[in-house]
């Protein structure tokens, strides 16, 4: 598939979940190629990072599900805030591990995990929505009920896959991955190399191998496509480039570098360095 | 270098690493997740000396020994799952905190339509419900020491109904050590650091803070203490960065 093949199955209205961290291994080719598109009034799951900022910035958010949104390098995402203080889109704020539990039980087809995570905490406040359990055992105590997060497509960047689907992960983190793929109906798979199957164990142990053909879709081989987030070990941050990102304006970070295709991304890109 | 030479020059900032440090005394074999720069240097000056058994990161998904060896992996997985089991103390930041220790860095205003958005809530609520939790504050003002949080991402001992895991040991800040060792689990003033008076103290806090009769003094370092700070944990004094003289 290409990014615009993968863009193209999307639909304005769809709750969308990104893989990756922060700055770290996100599908960044995957969220260019929709910011070229007419894509709007999104539901975005993620562990925030420059796909949410730029997502904020450019008006596609209707509402945001995350515990954070943040450059990592640096610790405020200033596109996102300045959408979030003119009030652009909702919020839905929960923590890392109240994230992580909707994604697990949205990918084990529950409707919710217990856990104490929120409680006396204005998460609760915040999300009015959200409700608690009582242990039908002894102790009786009392849980968050956190609800599924389930996604109708899901984007997420490895270092390698195979034509089927099958993905492989070299840094020393899987982030969630796996799991926004078993979350979604439909997940799509962006790589820095797509290479035969037989190739994914030669150099590497099996559990590199995080993503399984039944859970995704399509795979798009986009070399450079976390930048300028990090995608270890193939490549580290673009510290450089984030630091102009983070102190551009957008009108102005949009036309110099989002206005054409992946490939005139990275020529004005290389013209910066 | 005689202690009582080395005690007269010992800088602000160290005295924030020992105060950080004492949070993780004789913890045992546990994680220990400090953020922010003093308070890393506090664990593993910890690690170093009298909480030996210490886990500690390499700041992503490693677990590493003091010459940097890798011990383990903790991807963010692990590391939120590790939370839920308690085998963790972790020392936090803090744009606002409160007297009952509710703690912000999620936004600064009305949440609906902040003033500043921050971080977000991060993994405050988990980590308050489930191990123990503290915090370092770099610069002690009203601004972060607040009658009331804007948003309460960590819990504090007022809204924590008694959850069976929450535990704030302590909070530091670059003018003392505070804790909640009061009948009703306010924040009280449990000793500060060299040069600080009680009254520089209150008007920089918002609230009505428990001070005792007698406030010790923070503990001084030992010449060895100062010996690894200085030259083997941060021979670049960037804990100066964070905190100046």
């Amino acid at each position: 598939m290409t990014a615009e093949e993968v863009v193209s199955r999307l639909e304005s209205g769809m709750t969308l979940g990104i893989g990756g961290w922060g700055s770290r291994r996100k599908p960044m080719a995957l969220v260019r190629a929709l910011l070229r598109s007419r894509i709007t009034d999104l539901t975005v799951v993620s562990y925030g990072g420059p796909d949410v900022g730029m997502l904020a910035a450019s008006g596609r958010i209707r509402k945001l599900v995350a515990a954070f949104v943040t450059l990592d390098s640096i610790p405020l995402e200033p596109h996102y805030r300045a959408a979030r203080e003119r009030g652009a889109f909702e919020l839905m704020e929960v923590d890392e591990a109240m994230f992580l539990a909707g994604l697990r039980a949205a990918s084990h087809r529950l409707p919710f995990l217990p856990m104490r995570a929120g409680l006396g905490s204005d998460v609760m406040r915040v999300n009015p929505g959200l409700r608690t359990v009582t242990s039908p055992y002894e102790d009786g105590e009392t849980f968050v009920a956190m609800p599924a997060l389930r996604l109708d497509a899901a984007l997420v960047h490895v270092n390698r896959a195979d034509r089927l689907g099958n993905g492989q992960y070299l840094g020393p983190d899987p982030y969630f991955d796996d799991l926004f793929c078993e979350a979604a109906e439909a997940a799509y798979v962006s790589c820095e190399q797509v290479v035969d199957t037989a190739e994914l164990t030669k150099a590497a142990p099996p559990q590199s191998l995080l993503l399984k053909r039944h859970t995704v879709t399509g795979v798009v081989e986009t070399p450079n496509g976390a930048h300028f987030t990090s995608c270890a070990p193939d490549y580290g941050r673009d510290e450089a480039f984030q630091k102009r990102y983070a102190t551009t304006p957008w009108p102005e970070f949009e036309a110099r570098f989002l206005g054409g295709d992946e490939q005139a991304y990275r020529a004005a890109v290389g013209e910066e360095s | 270098m005689s202690e009582a030479v080395a005690a007269r020059e010992v800088t602000r900032a160290e005295y924030c690493v020992i105060a950080c440090a004492e949070a993780w005394r004789d913890a045992g074999e546990i994680l220990a997740s400090p953020m922010g720069l003093i308070p890393s240097v506090g664990a593993r000056l910890a690690r170093r000396t009298f909480a030996p058994d210490l886990l500690l990161t390499d700041g992503e998904a490693l677990l590493v020994g003091l010459d940097g060896t890798v011990e383990g992996w903790l991807p963010y997985r692990a590391h939120l799952d590790l939370v839920t089991t308690g085998r963790r103390h972790v020392m936090m930041g803090a744009s606002q905190i409160d007297r009952f220790g509710n703690q912000n860095i999620s936004c600064i205003g009305a949440w609906e339509r902040p003033k500043r958005q921050l971080l977000g809530v991060r993994g405050a609520p988990v980590n308050t419900l489930n191990n123990p939790t503290s915090y370092w504050v770099p610069r002690h003002s009203r601004r972060v020491f607040v009658e009331k949080v804007d948003m309460v991402c960590g819990v504090g001992y007022d809204r924590a109904a008694g959850a069976r895991f929450h535990r704030i040991p302590r909070v530091v800040s670059d003018l003392g050590v505070f804790d909640f060792a009061t009948p009703d689990h306010s924040m009280r003033l449990a000793s500060l650091h060299p040069g600080v008076t009680v009254e520089e103290v209150r008007d920089a806090t918002a609230f009505e803070l428990t001070v005792p009769d007698e406030v010790p003094e923070t503990r001084a370092p030992s010449a060895h203490e100062l010996r690894l700070i200085r030259e083997v944990i941060d021979p670049a004094n960037s804990r100066a960065r964070e905190v100046g003289s």
